[in-house]
């Protein structure tokens, strides 16, 4: 289909926040200007740049990585172009506000300095290439996360820009999410007023699922869920939300409908072995309301809106999932980003009220960071 | 309401317990330092005996990895699934407003007229020996 066929931008999405935008980075070349002497030094002795550090969960030739219409015609990264960005989404679904979160492997790489060097320069080029060229735009700050003083580091110097909003993380780095090593990042978020994203993805430091490694990439696509909830338990069991009681959670791309059988088990068992985590004062559900958000693709169900309004019921809350594209992934058609027979007033919540209460910083004028230096 | 004898004080020592049947109920008696606490032998999740339970110390935490330990044996796990009952008040830890068993006031009382007046029926009651008594 051309864009040129789409039919008129549609009023429900307008005014909203997209929670999940995937900008990519097309190649080093626009990292260089942003890496220091050594770096630049050792991308091009070491040939760096032919490195292809895109995130094995999305293949640039899976179809799941763009969808059809959305895919460039000159073969280019799908999500590289602010100019596609804007005709798919920006200026065709009219959100009002738009989070980036780049999926790019300098998060990932096992040298910690050449994780902080990469993630310092994709940040960078985010707000120059990005943020600067359109006010609707918001983003998440990519951590070398496996070095945890390096991240905190990296997250203090970009929140001194208040457009980026959230820190980025992927649901399979090299340990557990609720580890006490990792909780200087969580301090520093919730400090910050930084949401923690946790988006779909893997370092591959250990098997992708908990039963061994997969032979192929629909098992290692599905069994993404599994690493979220495994994430989650984590999280409440080693007791981050008590230690930070302001910390706000988004699980992205995490699919939604293990939600409710994982609910049920977690309060359920929390009965009988709670003394194990005394710091968990509540029933999980408890907790996870208060602190944990789920944008809404992919919405795996054969019947969204029922899905989604079976889980607002059983979690026993309208405010836990968050309106996203997942552009350019494949995740839906047409113009169906949301079910389109939700009921309205979960529709406002989730495309306005939801986001805005989940990212403070959403409501900070963001002028003066176009200011900012680089 | 009517007043039962269900043991003598020698029976339940400090940390035993002992479980009771009163007009057709189970009821769990425990001592907890020469006091004794009675409530209702059925778990209210699935019903098993309560009796049968480990005490427990009360477990808190003021942080991740600060535990807190306080009231040492005044707690009992149902045997089948751990949920945690005060042994002093029948509420379960976890949900105390709507997860509880019925608690029984209990007291001593010393053989002689008024302690044979209470005898259940069948469970003897001599002059000289001092007695749990249970109202339910």
């Amino acid at each position: 289909m051309d864009d040129t066929d789409r039919p008129a931008p549609l009023s429900r999405f307008a005014g909203g926040v997209d929670c999940d935008l995937h900008p990519a980075v097309p190649g080093m070349d626009v990292l260089l200007p942003y890496l220091d002497d050594y770096w630049r030094e050792m991308v091009a002795v070491r040939a760096l740049d032919r490195l292809n550090l895109s995130l094995t969960s999305y293949p640039k030739g899976a179809p799941i990585t763009c969808r059809p219409d959305w895919r460039p015609a000159d073969g280019s990264w799908p999500g590289a172009s602010l100019e596609a960005m804007r005709r798919h989404v920006l200026d065709y679904y009219r959100p009002g506000l738009g989070i980036l979160n780049p999926l790019y492997g300098g998060t990932l790489m096992h040298s910690e300095d050449m994780a902080a060097a990469l993630c310092r320069a994709t940040n960078d080029w985010i707000r120059d290439a990005w943020l600067n060229r359109d006010p609707r735009l918001r983003a998440s700050i990519v951590i070398p996360v496996h070095n945890t003083a390096l991240a905190v580091e990296e997250i203090e110097r970009c929140a001194e820009d208040p457009r980026f909003i959230q820190v980025l993380m992927l649901v399979s780095g090299e340990v557990t999410l609720g580890r006490r090593q990792l909780w200087p990042i969580y301090a520093a978020a919730e400090r910050l007023g930084l949401a923690v994203g946790v988006h779909a993805g893997s370092a591959y430091r250990s098997a992708p699922t908990s039963v061994g490694w997969p032979s192929y990439f629909v098992e290692d696509y599905i069994s993404q869920s599994a690493a979220f909830e495994q994430q989650l338990q984590s999280l409440i069991a080693e007791g981050v939300f008590a230690k930070f009681p302001g910390l706000r959670i988004v699980m992205i791309e995490s699919g939604l409908t293990w939600l409710s059988g994982y609910i049920w088990r977690a309060d359920k068992t929390w009965k009988g072995v709670r003394a194990e985590v005394p710091w968990v004062t509540r029933l999980p559900s408890a907790i996870l309301r208060d602190h944990v958000r789920f944008t809404v693709q992919p919405v795996d169900d054969a019947d969204a809106a029922k899905g989604i309004g079976r889980l607002v019921e059983h979690l026993g809350s309208d405010e836990l999932f968050l309106f996203s594209t997942d552009y350019p992934h494949w995740q839906y058609e047409g113009d169906d980003a949301l079910p389109p027979d939700l009921p309205e007033a979960l529709l406002r919540k989730i495309v306005h009220d939801n986001p805005l209460a989940t990212y403070p910083r959403l409501l900070k004028p963001a002028t003066a960071a176009a200011e900012m230096p680089a | 309401m009517a007043r039962h004898v269900v043991a003598t004080v020698d029976e339940i020592p400090p940390g035993a317990r002992k479980r009771v049947e009163v007009e057709g109920r189970g009821i769990a008696v425990f001592n907890i330092g020469g006091a004794y606490f009675a409530i209702a032998d059925r778990c209210p999740h699935e019903g098993a005996s309560l009796c049968d339970g480990r005490l427990t110390a009360l477990v808190e935490a003021s942080e991740p990895g600060r535990y807190v330990l306080s009231r040492r044996g005044e707690l009992v796990r149902c045997p089948w699934h751990g949920w945690e009952f005060d042994i002093r008040t029948g509420r379960s830890w976890c949900d105390p407003k709507r997860l509880k068993v019925r608690s029984y006031e209990t007291s001593v009382e010393v053989g002689g007229a008024e302690a044979t007046e209470l005898q259940a029926e069948t469970f003897p009651v001599s002059v000289e020996a001092r007695f749990v008594v249970v109202e339910a």
